[in-house]
């Protein structure tokens, strides 16, 4: 929602959903097709900049708002090594000249 | 404050990227004016396409991944989705339909409520440089959509 909206898009449809299945959770065709057809019918009665909230929610465990990409004392660590490999990793693709 | 009820997305972003050692934050795209223009036609009448950040030419390395019109008939039956930044410890996308419409877009010009869907799909990489995405592989798509005559893309990140 966040990165979308500062983004300043014309019509956004926003499923309250993990990232992975923005049209709705793995094997749930209803939603799936709901969130087709609202963006359908968003793209074809919207007059000005709209964002809109389905009601789609996550059927699992309610802690995947405060999990997401969380950083604490527990994975400090692995993240830093994380973060060298990607700088190495990075400096590996430029020297093979893998860049845009 | 109803944005609280969200994820926040881009400050948990620079949290992270902060505990990697990272000191420059990242700078989310951002348009001061948003352009608009209204669809004049019933939905019956539309042809529909989607854009896609799921990959279908894993074999390109992903630094050099740029966008790509590819036929529906050619949709890969699993998308390789490895390499984008989803929520791997709460789901996964071995449903493509979770994220790829294919089969309810089909459903839907069936059914007659749509015109047609398009007969080419859009991958548009993931790429850190926003001039990538703006300058390049934006204006590709967009060539590509009214070469097919497309009326609506939906745009659908994973």
């Amino acid at each position: 929602m966040d990165i979308v909206t500062h983004c300043n898009v014309p019509r956004y449809l926003h499923n309250d959903l993990p990232l992975g299945n923005p049209l709705g959770s793995p094997g749930d065709r209803e939603t799936q097709l709901k969130s087709v057809l609202s963006a359908l019918r968003l793209a074809i009665s919207a007059k000005q900049k709209v964002v809109e909230v389905s009601d789609a929610r996550w059927a699992g465990d309610p802690q995947w708002k405060q999990s997401y990409n969380k950083v604490d004392e527990t994975n400090r660590k692995e993240l830093s090594q994380l973060g060298e490999e990607n700088r190495r990793k990075r400096a590996q693709n430029k020297a093979l000249g893998l860049s845009r | 404050m109803l944005d609280q009820e969200f994820v926040p997305y881009m400050e948990r972003t620079r949290l992270f990227y902060r505990a990697q050692g990272f000191d420059k934050d990242y700078v989310w795209a951002h348009f001061e004016a948003t352009p608009f223009s209204a669809l004049c036609k019933p939905l019956e009448d539309c042809v529909v396409t989607v854009v896609t950040t799921a990959v279908a030419h894993p074999e390109i390395p992903k630094p050099i991944r740029k966008a790509e019109s590819i036929p529906f008939s050619e949709s890969p039956a699993k998308f390789d989705t490895s390499e984008l930044s989803w929520d791997k410890e709460t789901t996964h996308t071995d449903d493509r339909q979770s994220y790829f419409p294919l089969e309810v877009l089909n459903k839907l010009a069936g059914d007659g409520m749509i015109k047609s869907v398009s007969k080419r799909f859009h991958f548009v990489p993931t790429q850190y440089s926003q001039k990538a995405t703006s300058i390049e592989d934006a204006p590709l798509i967009a060539t590509a959509c009214r070469e097919d005559e497309v009326d609506i893309a939906l745009l659908v990140p994973l």
